[in-house]
């Protein structure tokens, strides 16, 4: 009897679970909370207003020593590709017969340099750059492509503020009811 | 031999038979055999072939493919210069049937490689906008209730190959491998979510990877409450590390890159993150120099597996045309072959499990005539969504790359070989 009224409570989850995604189910509820400082030390996410970004700064000149010892040799010279992506250059080709995507031609966000080096770059040794570094390739790389001049100095506050040449070169094709 | 004639009028042009074929062929066959048993007098001692004079080879822990099928291995791949692990591996989808593919030919790409993760020290984090920021362990996942379904996994890069000016002479593996279907099994995310609570400005949930790229999406809330996954099992075994172990997000029907591998951090926003793999990649740039973002759903296609190039015709007489079919919208409807590269169409038999955003096996017979022949394959799923011919599909998306998904077409020469053109 007991045992009975056991398997349809069973089943009552499953009911309330509505297949697959769909309503609310009861959990096991066995997620361990995370204090607000372990959050912060995990997350990686940088919005395209500058949420996320972290302390620090630097300009194209000093980008250009990091550039020389850590990535021109998969992105070659100034960033103009090779053997790796190209990195430079390619503005005005998007509708033309030979489009050419880089980060100069073709990203919409500033803020996605820095957090796409911060979590990817250089290739086998991702992690290795302090966040000084990283503001100072993702000016370095900002110069080349001629969006900013090579004193001018990223930070938090800044770089949200890089209006990229592409930046109106997208739309979303989601629907907006299911945004 | 007991086929009527009717099953042997072509139903469309070049040769092209009725789906009814198969079954009564099959019965056929059969019956022939089971007489040649029964005739003549028993022999003293029948006739054994070589490997059935000694008891073959022991019990094994891991089941391999037979050492004769050196055909079943992940090919081409590719991976960026002076790299081994930033690339592709393909499905070697002429060599299979079915809908299912075998975990370990299951398609591959990765950013930065697979990374190694002991599951007793992986967590997943799940925090932003929620009232509760919680960490779950792979035991704890475990606890949770679970569903299974049957799906499709496709790179949105798949088939890139045919925007090529010049068709490419290439296997099918080659052309479409990025597309592979599993029983994917895990914990539906909304109960994550839930246990968590999400805040009513959280709109979508920002996925990271425990990869060396930190590999990351924004995926829309509305697709999570619809039909996400936690998955933590492929095929009846826990994923496989080129899948994702322990763990992954599984997004039925969207672009692959989106179901996130060794899923470590959802993080719910009011925003999408911009990452550069929504952003630089996985964005589809147009012929108007304005590119589309966020554009998840895979759209209807099919393709012939068989035959296909490498697949020899050995002489005219009577073949399985055989191929997949799929759409990130749901079920399959219908697909229709052309033996006379689209001059005429025949409707194609469907294996038995026709499931939403699955692929699904489609079968005709034909009877090739030694001549030439070009083979195409079109398929319309449940809400009428129709595959493009190639033309169409690449209309104002020549530089797209992504989401192309138009008519595939084989050319038969008169040797039986078979090869990649545009018809
Ligand atoms: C060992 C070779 C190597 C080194 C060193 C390297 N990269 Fe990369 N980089 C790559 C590869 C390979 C990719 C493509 C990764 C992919 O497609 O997932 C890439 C991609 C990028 C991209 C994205 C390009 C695009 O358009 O999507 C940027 C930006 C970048 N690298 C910056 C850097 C910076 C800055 C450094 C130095 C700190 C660096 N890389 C060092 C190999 C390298």
């Amino acid at each position: 009897m007991s045992m009975r009224k056991g398997a349809w409570i069973l089943i009552g989850t499953w009911v309330l679970l509505g297949g697959p995604g769909g309503g609310a189910a009861e959990s096991p509820a066995l997620g361990e909370p995370l204090t607000s400082r372990s959050v912060s030390a995990l997350d990686f996410t940088i919005l395209p207003d500058g949420t996320g970004l972290p302390e620090g700064e630097g300009d194209a000149i000093t980008g250009l020593a990091v550039y020389q010892a850590q990535c021109r040799l998969c992105h070659g010279d100034g960033g103009e590709g090779g053997p790796n992506d190209r990195l430079v250059g390619g503005r005005g080709s998007l509708a033309s017969a030979e489009p050419v995507k880089t980060v100069g031609s073709y990203w919409p966000y500033a803020t996605t340099i820095f957090d796409y080096i911060r979590r990817a770059m250089p290739l086998y040794a991702p992690g290795s750059l302090t966040a000084d570094q990283i503001y100072a390739l993702t000016a370095y790389l900002l110069f080349e492509n001629g969006i900013v001049d090579e004193d001018t100095v990223m930070n938090a506050h800044t770089l949200p503020k890089v209006r990229m040449p592409n930046r109106d070169g997208f739309v979303w094709a989601l629907p907006e009811e299911v945004r | 031999m007991s086929q009527s004639d009717s099953d042997l009028i072509p139903v469309a042009g070049n040769g092209l038979l009725h789906r009814r074929l198969f079954l009564k062929t099959g019965l056929a066959a059969g019956t022939t055999l089971l007489l040649a048993g029964t005739t003549g007098s028993a022999a003293e001692k029948p006739q054994r072939d070589p490997w059935m004079r000694m008891p073959g080879a022991p019990m094994s822990p891991i089941g391999e493919p037979s050492g004769y099928e050196q055909n079943l291995v992940r090919a081409p791949i590719g991976s960026q210069p002076g790299t081994a692990g930033t690339g592709v591996s393909r499905t070697p989808l002429q060599y299979l049937d079915g809908i299912i593919t075998p975990s370990r030919l299951h398609f591959e790409r990765h950013h930065a490689g697979i990374p190694d993760i002991d599951p007793d020290l992986h967590r997943l984090y799940l925090h932003g906008l929620v009232e509760r920021p919680l960490a779950f362990d792979l035991a704890a996942l475990h606890r949770y209730p679970q569903v299974s379904r049957i799906q499709f996994l496709e790179c949105s890069g798949n088939s890139a190959a045919l925007a090529a000016p010049r068709p490419v002479a290439e296997t099918c593996a080659a052309i479409h491998g990025l597309i592979s279907a599993s029983e994917w099994g895990g914990v539906p995310l909304t109960v994550l979510l839930e246990e968590a609570g999400v805040k009513p400005e959280g709109k979508w949930l920002v996925a990271d990877g425990a990869d060396a790229a930190v590999m990351s999406r924004s995926i829309p809330l509305s697709k999570v409450m619809d039909d996400a996954l936690v998955a933590l099992h492929q095929n009846g075994e826990p994923l496989r590390p080129a899948n994702g172990y322990p763990m992954r997000l599984f997004l039925p029907g969207w672009e692959g890159n989106a179901s996130v591998k060794w899923l470590r951090s959802l993080k719910v926003t009011d925003q999408p993150a911009m990452t550069r793999d929504e952003t630089a990649k996985y964005s589809d740039l147009r012929d108007d120099g304005v590119a589309e973002l966020f554009t998840f759903p895979m759209g209807v296609k099919s393709v012939i597996t068989s035959p296909s190039p490498g697949l020899s015709l050995h002489g005219p007489g009577v073949y399985q045309i055989s191929g997949i079919a799929w759409s990130g919208q749901g079920r399959i409807r219908r697909v229709e072959i052309s033996a006379d590269g689209g001059a005429s169409w025949a409707e194609a038999a469907l294996d038995e499990h026709v499931l939403p955003k699955c692929l699904t096996r489609f079968r005709a017979a034909w009877r090739w005539n030694g001549g030439p022949a070009v083979l195409m394959s079109r398929a319309e799923d449940e809400t009428g969504s129709l595959q493009p011919d190639r033309d169409a599909a690449l209309r104002g998306r020549t530089h797209a790359f992504y989401h192309f998904n138009g008519v595939q077409a084989w050319q038969i020469d008169e040797t039986g070989a078979s090869s990649n053109v545009y018809a």
